[in-house]
Protein backbone atom coordinates (compact mmCIF):
# COMPACT_ATOMS: atom_id res chain seq x y z
CA UNK A 1 0.00 0.00 0.00
CA UNK A 2 1.65 3.62 -1.04
CA UNK A 3 2.48 5.57 2.34
CA UNK A 4 0.48 9.23 3.11
CA UNK A 5 1.78 11.74 1.42
CA UNK A 6 1.72 15.62 1.91
CA UNK A 7 1.07 17.45 -1.02
CA UNK A 8 1.12 21.18 -0.82
CA UNK A 9 -0.24 23.39 -4.27
CA UNK A 10 0.78 27.11 -4.25
CA UNK A 11 0.41 27.63 -0.63
CA UNK A 12 0.40 31.07 0.43
CA UNK A 13 -0.17 31.27 4.15
CA UNK A 14 0.59 34.35 6.80
CA UNK A 15 -1.15 38.17 5.98
CA UNK A 16 -1.41 39.40 3.21
CA UNK A 17 0.55 42.38 3.48
CA UNK A 18 3.45 39.62 4.56
CA UNK A 19 3.24 36.97 4.01
CA UNK A 20 5.12 34.07 5.82
CA UNK A 21 5.08 30.88 2.81
CA UNK A 22 4.97 32.21 -0.40
CA UNK A 23 3.09 29.86 -3.27
CA UNK A 24 4.80 26.59 -2.30
CA UNK A 25 4.09 23.70 -4.30
CA UNK A 26 5.49 20.57 -2.89
CA UNK A 27 5.18 16.63 -2.24
CA UNK A 28 6.30 15.98 1.14
CA UNK A 29 6.72 11.90 1.56
CA UNK A 30 5.85 10.78 4.82
CA UNK A 31 9.16 7.92 5.67
CA UNK A 32 12.03 7.71 8.09
CA UNK A 33 12.43 11.94 9.16
CA UNK A 34 11.62 14.28 6.79
CA UNK A 35 13.31 17.18 7.70
CA UNK A 36 12.31 21.16 7.30
CA UNK A 37 15.10 23.39 7.72
CA UNK A 38 16.30 27.44 7.00
CA UNK A 39 17.06 29.78 9.27
CA UNK A 40 14.38 31.67 11.96
CA UNK A 41 11.47 33.03 10.36
CA UNK A 42 11.90 30.78 7.28
CA UNK A 43 8.26 29.36 7.45
CA UNK A 44 9.20 26.00 8.74
CA UNK A 45 6.59 26.05 11.41
CA UNK A 46 4.23 28.08 9.63
CA UNK A 47 3.91 25.07 7.25
CA UNK A 48 3.85 22.57 9.50
CA UNK A 49 0.69 23.89 11.14
CA UNK A 50 -0.55 23.43 8.01
CA UNK A 51 -0.14 20.32 8.04
CA UNK A 52 -2.81 19.16 10.93
CA UNK A 53 -4.72 22.43 9.86
CA UNK A 54 -3.73 24.33 13.00
CA UNK A 55 -4.20 26.79 10.45
CA UNK A 56 -5.18 27.16 7.11
CA UNK A 57 -3.75 28.55 3.98
CA UNK A 58 -4.29 31.67 2.47
CA UNK A 59 -4.20 30.54 -0.85
CA UNK A 60 -3.71 27.05 -2.31
CA UNK A 61 -4.80 23.71 -1.17
CA UNK A 62 -2.76 20.92 0.99
CA UNK A 63 -3.37 17.26 0.48
CA UNK A 64 -3.01 14.35 2.39
CA UNK A 65 -2.90 10.91 1.48
CA UNK A 66 -4.43 12.03 -1.61
CA UNK A 67 -7.74 14.01 0.01
CA UNK A 68 -7.59 17.71 0.55
CA UNK A 69 -7.20 19.04 4.17
CA UNK A 70 -10.56 21.04 4.41
CA UNK A 71 -12.42 17.45 3.37
CA UNK A 72 -11.28 16.13 6.76
CA UNK A 73 -12.99 16.25 9.70
CA UNK A 74 -10.13 18.15 11.50
CA UNK A 75 -10.90 16.00 14.54
CA UNK A 76 -9.88 12.66 13.11
CA UNK A 77 -6.82 14.68 10.85
CA UNK A 78 -5.45 15.56 13.76
CA UNK A 79 -5.56 12.21 15.37
CA UNK A 80 -4.00 10.60 12.51
CA UNK A 81 -1.03 13.39 12.12
CA UNK A 82 -0.35 14.19 15.21
CA UNK A 83 2.33 16.86 16.48
CA UNK A 84 4.91 17.79 19.08
CA UNK A 85 5.74 21.35 19.67
CA UNK A 86 8.55 23.54 20.90
CA UNK A 87 7.27 24.50 24.27
CA UNK A 88 6.05 21.02 25.22
CA UNK A 89 2.19 21.78 26.27
CA UNK A 90 1.67 20.66 29.83
CA UNK A 91 -1.91 19.96 31.34
CA UNK A 92 -2.95 19.91 35.11
CA UNK A 93 -2.65 16.93 36.95
CA UNK A 94 -0.21 14.02 37.07
CA UNK A 95 1.70 12.42 33.93
CA UNK A 96 -1.39 9.85 33.19
CA UNK A 97 -3.79 12.74 33.27
CA UNK A 98 -1.63 14.14 30.70
CA UNK A 99 -2.21 10.86 28.62
CA UNK A 100 -5.41 10.25 29.47
CA UNK A 101 -6.24 13.80 27.19
CA UNK A 102 -5.27 11.85 24.67
CA UNK A 103 -6.85 8.50 25.52
CA UNK A 104 -9.58 8.91 27.72
CA UNK A 105 -9.88 5.20 28.45
CA UNK A 106 -6.13 4.52 28.67
CA UNK A 107 -5.44 1.41 31.35
CA UNK A 108 -2.75 1.01 33.24
CA UNK A 109 -0.85 -1.25 31.36
CA UNK A 110 -0.98 1.09 27.69
CA UNK A 111 0.27 4.04 30.02
CA UNK A 112 3.26 1.85 31.24
CA UNK A 113 3.76 1.06 27.51
CA UNK A 114 3.50 4.23 26.54
CA UNK A 115 5.89 5.68 29.40
CA UNK A 116 8.30 2.64 28.48
CA UNK A 117 8.17 3.36 25.07
CA UNK A 118 9.53 7.08 25.33
CA UNK A 119 11.82 6.02 28.19
CA UNK A 120 10.44 7.20 31.06
CA UNK A 121 9.92 5.35 34.07
CA UNK A 122 6.70 4.02 34.82
CA UNK A 123 6.23 5.24 38.09
CA UNK A 124 6.35 8.91 36.71
CA UNK A 125 2.92 8.20 35.65
CA UNK A 126 1.24 8.90 39.39
CA UNK A 127 4.06 12.28 39.34
CA UNK A 128 2.74 15.74 38.89
CA UNK A 129 2.80 16.69 35.18
CA UNK A 130 4.53 20.01 36.18
CA UNK A 131 7.34 18.27 38.38
CA UNK A 132 9.07 16.96 35.49
CA UNK A 133 12.24 18.25 33.67
CA UNK A 134 11.94 19.85 30.24
CA UNK A 135 13.42 16.56 28.62
CA UNK A 136 11.06 14.03 30.69
CA UNK A 137 8.11 16.58 29.93
CA UNK A 138 8.98 16.62 25.76
CA UNK A 139 9.28 12.87 26.43
CA UNK A 140 5.73 12.78 28.06
CA UNK A 141 4.56 14.76 25.39
CA UNK A 142 5.74 12.60 22.83
CA UNK A 143 4.29 9.23 24.20
CA UNK A 144 0.65 11.62 24.64
CA UNK A 145 0.68 12.14 20.73
CA UNK A 146 2.01 8.54 20.15
CA UNK A 147 -1.48 7.56 21.80
CA UNK A 148 -3.40 8.57 19.31
CA UNK A 149 -1.53 5.91 16.85
CA UNK A 150 -1.02 8.16 14.21
CA UNK A 151 -0.19 7.72 10.67
CA UNK A 152 2.64 10.87 10.92
CA UNK A 153 4.38 12.74 13.42
CA UNK A 154 4.80 16.29 13.18
CA UNK A 155 7.63 17.80 15.49
CA UNK A 156 8.34 21.70 15.43
CA UNK A 157 11.85 22.19 16.76
CA UNK A 158 10.99 19.48 20.17
CA UNK A 159 14.60 19.90 21.39
CA UNK A 160 14.99 23.80 20.56
CA UNK A 161 14.65 24.47 24.61
CA UNK A 162 16.61 21.17 25.86
CA UNK A 163 20.35 20.45 26.80
CA UNK A 164 23.05 18.05 24.91
CA UNK A 165 21.54 15.04 26.65
CA UNK A 166 18.41 15.73 26.62
CA UNK A 167 18.30 16.49 23.09
CA UNK A 168 20.45 13.46 21.70
CA UNK A 169 17.19 11.61 23.88
CA UNK A 170 14.76 13.12 22.14
CA UNK A 171 17.04 12.45 18.72
CA UNK A 172 16.93 8.99 19.65
CA UNK A 173 13.75 8.36 19.95
CA UNK A 174 12.54 10.19 16.72
CA UNK A 175 14.96 7.43 15.10
CA UNK A 176 13.52 5.04 16.90
CA UNK A 177 10.08 6.03 16.09
CA UNK A 178 10.89 6.46 12.34
CA UNK A 179 12.36 2.72 12.11
CA UNK A 180 9.03 1.67 13.97
CA UNK A 181 6.94 2.86 11.34
CA UNK A 182 6.00 6.67 12.33
CA UNK A 183 7.39 8.93 10.23
CA UNK A 184 8.06 12.19 11.56
CA UNK A 185 8.02 15.35 9.84
CA UNK A 186 10.98 17.62 11.93
CA UNK A 187 11.16 21.14 12.11
CA UNK A 188 15.09 22.20 13.18
CA UNK A 189 17.54 24.96 12.28
CA UNK A 190 20.38 22.91 14.07
CA UNK A 191 22.50 21.25 11.04
CA UNK A 192 24.24 19.07 13.31
CA UNK A 193 21.26 17.50 14.31
CA UNK A 194 19.86 18.06 10.51
CA UNK A 195 22.74 15.66 9.64
CA UNK A 196 22.46 12.96 12.74
CA UNK A 197 18.49 12.96 11.86
CA UNK A 198 17.34 13.37 8.24
CA UNK A 199 16.43 11.04 5.40
CA UNK A 200 15.24 14.01 3.62
CA UNK A 201 15.34 17.43 3.71
CA UNK A 202 13.50 21.00 2.86
CA UNK A 203 14.81 23.88 2.63
CA UNK A 204 12.72 26.97 2.86
CA UNK A 205 14.36 30.41 3.09
CA UNK A 206 11.82 33.44 3.37
CA UNK A 207 8.98 31.41 2.56
CA UNK A 208 9.78 29.48 -0.17
CA UNK A 209 11.23 26.04 -0.93
CA UNK A 210 14.92 26.24 -2.31
CA UNK A 211 15.62 22.61 -2.25
CA UNK A 212 14.40 19.19 -1.66
CA UNK A 213 16.40 16.20 -1.55
CA UNK A 214 18.43 14.24 0.29
CA UNK A 215 21.68 14.95 2.47
CA UNK A 216 23.80 13.36 0.08
CA UNK A 217 21.90 15.24 -2.99
CA UNK A 218 21.87 18.53 -1.06
CA UNK A 219 25.59 18.34 -0.41
CA UNK A 220 26.14 18.54 -4.10
CA UNK A 221 23.46 21.22 -4.74
CA UNK A 222 25.06 24.45 -6.66
CA UNK A 223 23.22 26.48 -4.58
CA UNK A 224 25.86 27.72 -1.43
CA UNK A 225 23.16 29.07 0.65
CA UNK A 226 21.88 25.60 0.16
CA UNK A 227 24.70 23.77 1.25
CA UNK A 228 25.23 25.86 4.17
CA UNK A 229 21.90 25.29 5.24
CA UNK A 230 22.50 21.96 4.97
CA UNK A 231 25.84 21.71 6.45
CA UNK A 232 27.82 20.19 3.80
CA UNK A 233 30.95 19.04 4.35
CA UNK B 1 -47.16 35.30 46.29
CA UNK B 2 -45.14 37.90 47.51
CA UNK B 3 -47.26 41.17 48.90
CA UNK B 4 -45.20 44.27 48.47
CA UNK B 5 -48.07 46.33 49.64
CA UNK B 6 -49.46 46.66 53.27
CA UNK B 7 -46.82 48.06 54.90
CA UNK B 8 -47.49 48.49 58.84
CA UNK B 9 -46.29 51.90 58.68
CA UNK B 10 -44.98 54.92 56.19
CA UNK B 11 -41.57 56.31 56.38
CA UNK B 12 -41.94 59.90 54.83
CA UNK B 13 -38.11 61.31 54.54
CA UNK B 14 -39.32 64.87 53.22
CA UNK B 15 -37.19 67.23 52.51
CA UNK B 16 -35.66 68.14 55.80
CA UNK B 17 -35.01 64.70 56.45
CA UNK B 18 -32.98 64.03 52.63
CA UNK B 19 -30.56 67.81 53.98
CA UNK B 20 -29.99 65.95 57.44
CA UNK B 21 -29.23 62.57 56.01
CA UNK B 22 -26.79 64.70 53.66
CA UNK B 23 -25.37 65.63 56.67
CA UNK B 24 -23.07 62.38 56.19
CA UNK B 25 -21.84 63.88 53.38
CA UNK B 26 -20.46 66.45 55.10
CA UNK B 27 -18.63 63.56 57.46
CA UNK B 28 -17.46 62.20 54.44
CA UNK B 29 -15.94 65.34 53.10
CA UNK B 30 -14.44 66.00 56.85
CA UNK B 31 -12.44 62.79 56.44
CA UNK B 32 -11.12 63.64 53.30
CA UNK B 33 -10.16 67.05 54.01
CA UNK B 34 -8.53 65.66 57.11
CA UNK B 35 -6.60 63.57 56.01
CA UNK B 36 -5.49 65.62 52.94
CA UNK B 37 -7.47 62.93 50.60
CA UNK B 38 -7.79 65.43 47.96
CA UNK B 39 -11.01 63.19 47.20
CA UNK B 40 -14.01 66.25 47.98
CA UNK B 41 -14.42 67.35 44.81
CA UNK B 42 -14.92 63.93 43.54
CA UNK B 43 -17.26 63.32 46.56
CA UNK B 44 -19.76 66.30 45.48
CA UNK B 45 -19.34 65.15 42.07
CA UNK B 46 -20.81 61.80 43.16
CA UNK B 47 -23.12 62.78 45.57
CA UNK B 48 -24.81 65.41 43.25
CA UNK B 49 -24.77 62.89 40.22
CA UNK B 50 -26.64 60.58 42.29
CA UNK B 51 -29.00 63.25 43.31
CA UNK B 52 -29.63 64.12 40.07
CA UNK B 53 -29.52 60.27 38.56
CA UNK B 54 -32.21 59.21 41.19
CA UNK B 55 -34.66 61.90 41.00
CA UNK B 56 -34.74 61.51 36.84
CA UNK B 57 -35.03 57.86 37.53
CA UNK B 58 -37.82 58.31 40.21
CA UNK B 59 -39.41 60.97 37.85
CA UNK B 60 -39.64 58.43 34.99
CA UNK B 61 -40.60 55.34 37.29
CA UNK B 62 -43.37 57.34 37.97
CA UNK B 63 -44.79 57.36 34.84
CA UNK B 64 -44.85 53.10 34.37
CA UNK B 65 -45.72 51.38 37.94
CA UNK B 66 -49.33 52.34 38.25
CA UNK B 67 -50.92 49.11 37.88
CA UNK B 68 -53.64 51.18 35.35
CA UNK B 69 -50.03 51.90 33.05
CA UNK B 70 -49.23 50.01 30.00
CA UNK B 71 -47.01 47.08 30.19
CA UNK B 72 -45.35 48.39 26.67
CA UNK B 73 -43.65 51.11 28.67
CA UNK B 74 -41.80 48.57 31.55
CA UNK B 75 -40.71 46.53 28.37
CA UNK B 76 -39.31 49.89 26.24
CA UNK B 77 -37.77 50.65 29.46
CA UNK B 78 -36.41 46.72 29.87
CA UNK B 79 -34.79 47.38 26.27
CA UNK B 80 -33.22 50.69 27.48
CA UNK B 81 -31.80 49.39 30.37
CA UNK B 82 -29.99 45.98 28.27
CA UNK B 83 -29.22 47.78 25.74
CA UNK B 84 -27.30 50.40 27.74
CA UNK B 85 -25.54 47.10 29.67
CA UNK B 86 -24.59 45.91 26.39
CA UNK B 87 -22.77 49.29 25.29
CA UNK B 88 -21.29 49.10 29.02
CA UNK B 89 -20.06 45.56 28.48
CA UNK B 90 -18.65 46.34 24.94
CA UNK B 91 -16.92 49.12 26.09
CA UNK B 92 -15.62 47.10 29.30
CA UNK B 93 -14.52 44.07 27.57
CA UNK B 94 -12.21 45.84 24.80
CA UNK B 95 -11.59 43.87 21.63
CA UNK B 96 -13.44 40.46 22.89
CA UNK B 97 -14.81 39.49 19.60
CA UNK B 98 -18.90 40.27 18.81
CA UNK B 99 -19.10 41.40 22.07
CA UNK B 100 -22.12 43.94 21.74
CA UNK B 101 -24.48 41.47 19.75
CA UNK B 102 -23.49 38.65 22.63
CA UNK B 103 -24.17 40.50 25.72
CA UNK B 104 -27.35 41.54 24.35
CA UNK B 105 -28.65 37.93 23.64
CA UNK B 106 -26.97 36.90 27.16
CA UNK B 107 -28.90 40.12 29.26
CA UNK B 108 -32.09 39.57 27.15
CA UNK B 109 -32.26 35.63 27.73
CA UNK B 110 -31.24 36.29 31.22
CA UNK B 111 -34.49 38.96 32.14
CA UNK B 112 -36.54 36.21 30.10
CA UNK B 113 -35.46 32.91 32.02
CA UNK B 114 -35.25 35.02 35.27
CA UNK B 115 -38.23 36.86 35.42
CA UNK B 116 -40.12 34.56 33.38
CA UNK B 117 -39.28 31.93 36.61
CA UNK B 118 -40.92 34.68 39.24
CA UNK B 119 -44.16 35.97 36.94
CA UNK B 120 -44.80 32.10 35.83
CA UNK B 121 -44.90 30.86 39.37
CA UNK B 122 -46.95 34.11 40.58
CA UNK B 123 -43.96 34.83 42.81
CA UNK B 124 -44.45 38.17 41.95
CA UNK B 125 -47.57 40.13 39.73
CA UNK B 126 -46.77 41.20 36.18
CA UNK B 127 -46.85 44.99 36.57
CA UNK B 128 -44.83 48.09 35.94
CA UNK B 129 -44.16 48.31 39.38
CA UNK B 130 -42.25 44.70 39.75
CA UNK B 131 -41.10 44.33 35.98
CA UNK B 132 -38.85 47.45 36.12
CA UNK B 133 -37.19 47.09 39.54
CA UNK B 134 -36.81 42.94 38.94
CA UNK B 135 -35.19 43.91 35.71
CA UNK B 136 -33.28 46.42 37.10
CA UNK B 137 -31.65 43.79 39.63
CA UNK B 138 -31.17 41.01 36.63
CA UNK B 139 -29.45 43.49 34.62
CA UNK B 140 -27.27 45.49 37.32
CA UNK B 141 -26.15 42.92 39.24
CA UNK B 142 -24.74 40.34 35.90
CA UNK B 143 -22.88 43.37 34.16
CA UNK B 144 -19.72 43.02 36.07
CA UNK B 145 -19.75 39.04 35.69
CA UNK B 146 -21.03 39.71 32.32
CA UNK B 147 -17.64 41.88 31.53
CA UNK B 148 -15.46 40.05 34.05
CA UNK B 149 -15.92 36.32 32.09
CA UNK B 150 -15.76 38.23 28.78
CA UNK B 151 -12.24 39.65 29.52
CA UNK B 152 -11.17 36.47 31.24
CA UNK B 153 -11.96 34.07 28.61
CA UNK B 154 -10.42 36.32 26.19
CA UNK B 155 -7.28 36.78 27.92
CA UNK B 156 -7.69 32.87 28.70
CA UNK B 157 -7.15 32.39 24.68
CA UNK B 158 -4.36 34.38 24.40
CA UNK B 159 -2.27 33.07 27.39
CA UNK B 160 -3.24 29.53 27.11
CA UNK B 161 -2.80 29.37 23.08
CA UNK B 162 -0.27 26.49 23.45
CA UNK B 163 -2.20 24.78 25.57
CA UNK B 164 -5.04 24.89 24.08
CA UNK B 165 -3.52 24.09 20.71
CA UNK B 166 -1.99 21.50 22.36
CA UNK B 167 -5.14 19.67 23.25
CA UNK B 168 -6.52 20.06 19.50
CA UNK B 169 -3.67 18.87 17.98
CA UNK B 170 -4.14 15.29 19.63
CA UNK B 171 -7.76 15.50 18.38
CA UNK B 172 -9.89 17.19 20.72
CA UNK B 173 -12.53 19.40 19.40
CA UNK B 174 -12.38 23.00 20.22
CA UNK B 175 -15.21 22.86 22.71
CA UNK B 176 -13.15 20.16 24.88
CA UNK B 177 -10.18 22.10 23.98
CA UNK B 178 -11.29 25.04 25.91
CA UNK B 179 -13.41 23.71 28.31
CA UNK B 180 -10.64 23.92 31.47
CA UNK B 181 -10.58 27.61 30.59
CA UNK B 182 -14.12 28.31 30.02
CA UNK B 183 -14.84 26.50 33.79
CA UNK B 184 -12.43 28.63 35.06
CA UNK B 185 -13.82 31.67 33.94
CA UNK B 186 -17.68 30.94 34.88
CA UNK B 187 -16.17 30.19 38.54
CA UNK B 188 -14.29 33.16 38.77
CA UNK B 189 -17.96 35.38 37.75
CA UNK B 190 -20.13 33.14 40.15
CA UNK B 191 -18.08 32.19 43.18
CA UNK B 192 -18.26 36.25 44.38
CA UNK B 193 -21.75 36.00 43.81
CA UNK B 194 -22.25 32.84 45.81
CA UNK B 195 -19.80 34.10 48.84
CA UNK B 196 -22.00 36.90 48.79
CA UNK B 197 -25.18 35.14 48.88
CA UNK B 198 -23.46 32.81 51.88
CA UNK B 199 -22.74 36.48 54.32
CA UNK B 200 -26.49 37.59 53.69
CA UNK B 201 -27.52 38.35 57.22
CA UNK B 202 -24.48 37.53 59.01
CA UNK B 203 -22.19 40.16 57.24
CA UNK B 204 -23.83 41.99 55.67
CA UNK B 205 -27.91 43.35 55.75
CA UNK B 206 -28.93 43.39 51.96
CA UNK B 207 -30.20 46.99 50.44
CA UNK B 208 -33.82 45.33 48.87
CA UNK B 209 -34.55 44.25 53.14
CA UNK B 210 -33.20 47.25 54.82
CA UNK B 211 -35.24 49.73 52.47
CA UNK B 212 -38.11 47.94 53.00
CA UNK B 213 -37.82 47.62 56.79
CA UNK B 214 -37.16 51.67 56.80
CA UNK B 215 -40.32 51.70 54.95
CA UNK B 216 -42.08 50.53 57.44
CA UNK B 217 -42.74 46.61 55.80
CA UNK B 218 -43.06 43.86 58.24
CA UNK B 219 -39.44 42.57 58.61
CA UNK B 220 -40.37 38.66 58.27
CA UNK B 221 -42.03 39.82 54.73
CA UNK B 222 -38.89 42.04 53.85
CA UNK B 223 -36.87 38.56 54.04
CA UNK B 224 -39.30 36.68 51.96
CA UNK B 225 -38.78 39.61 49.45
CA UNK B 226 -34.81 40.00 49.89
CA UNK B 227 -34.71 35.66 49.59
CA UNK B 228 -36.34 35.97 45.75
CA UNK B 229 -34.11 38.76 45.44
CA UNK B 230 -31.02 36.88 45.88
CA UNK B 231 -31.94 34.06 44.25
CA UNK B 232 -32.65 36.19 41.22
CA UNK B 233 -29.37 37.57 41.21
CA UNK B 234 -27.58 33.93 41.17
CA UNK B 235 -30.32 33.16 38.64
CA UNK B 236 -29.69 35.98 36.54
CA UNK B 237 -25.77 35.86 36.73
CA UNK B 238 -25.32 32.31 35.95
CA UNK B 239 -27.50 32.57 33.52
CA UNK B 240 -25.67 35.81 31.51
CA UNK B 241 -22.33 34.32 32.37
CA UNK B 242 -23.57 30.97 30.74
CA UNK B 243 -24.56 32.33 27.46
CA UNK B 244 -21.67 34.56 27.18
CA UNK B 245 -19.32 32.27 27.75
CA UNK B 246 -20.90 30.14 25.08
CA UNK B 247 -21.19 32.74 22.88
CA UNK B 248 -17.79 33.79 23.13
CA UNK B 249 -15.83 30.21 22.89
CA UNK B 250 -18.18 30.03 19.75
CA UNK B 251 -16.16 32.99 18.43
CA UNK B 252 -12.95 32.26 19.31
CA UNK B 253 -12.47 28.93 17.01
CA UNK B 254 -13.00 28.60 13.38
CA UNK B 255 -15.49 26.02 12.18
CA UNK B 256 -12.37 24.21 11.74
CA UNK B 257 -11.59 23.60 15.50
CA UNK B 258 -8.86 26.49 15.14
CA UNK B 259 -7.93 28.88 17.76
CA UNK B 260 -8.14 32.25 15.79
CA UNK B 261 -6.08 35.12 16.18
CA UNK B 262 -7.23 38.64 17.35
CA UNK B 263 -5.67 41.67 17.45
CA UNK B 264 -6.17 43.64 20.97
CA UNK B 265 -8.67 46.85 20.30
CA UNK B 266 -6.99 49.74 22.54
CA UNK B 267 -10.44 50.83 23.63
CA UNK B 268 -10.79 53.30 26.40
CA UNK B 269 -12.61 51.84 29.56
CA UNK B 270 -15.84 53.86 30.36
Amino acid sequence: MPRASFELHDVCAGPDADPILRTISLALPCRGVTALAGPSGAGKSSLLRLLNRLADPVEGHVEFAGRDLRAWDPVELRRRVAMVFQRPPIFPGTVLDNLRVARAEIDERDAVAALEWVGLDPVMAARAAGDLSGGEAQRMCFARALLTEPDVLLADEPTASLDGAARRTIEDLGRRLAADDTPIIWVSHDVDQLRRLADHVVVLVAGRVIATGSLGELDRHPDALVRELVGAP
Amino acid sequence: MIALLGASGETDIGLVGMAASGLLVAVALAVSMWRRLGLERSLLWSCLRALVQLLVVGSALQLIVDPGDPLIYSGLWLVVMISLAGYTTWKRAAGVPAVLPLSLVAYASSATVTLGVLFGFGVYDMEGRTIVPLAGIVVGNSLSATVLVSRRLFAAADDHRHLIEGRLALGLSAAEAFQPDLREALRTALVPQIETTKAVGIIALPGAMVGLILAGVDPVEAVRVQLSVMYLVLGSVATTTAVMSLGISRQLFTSAHQLKRFELVDRPAG
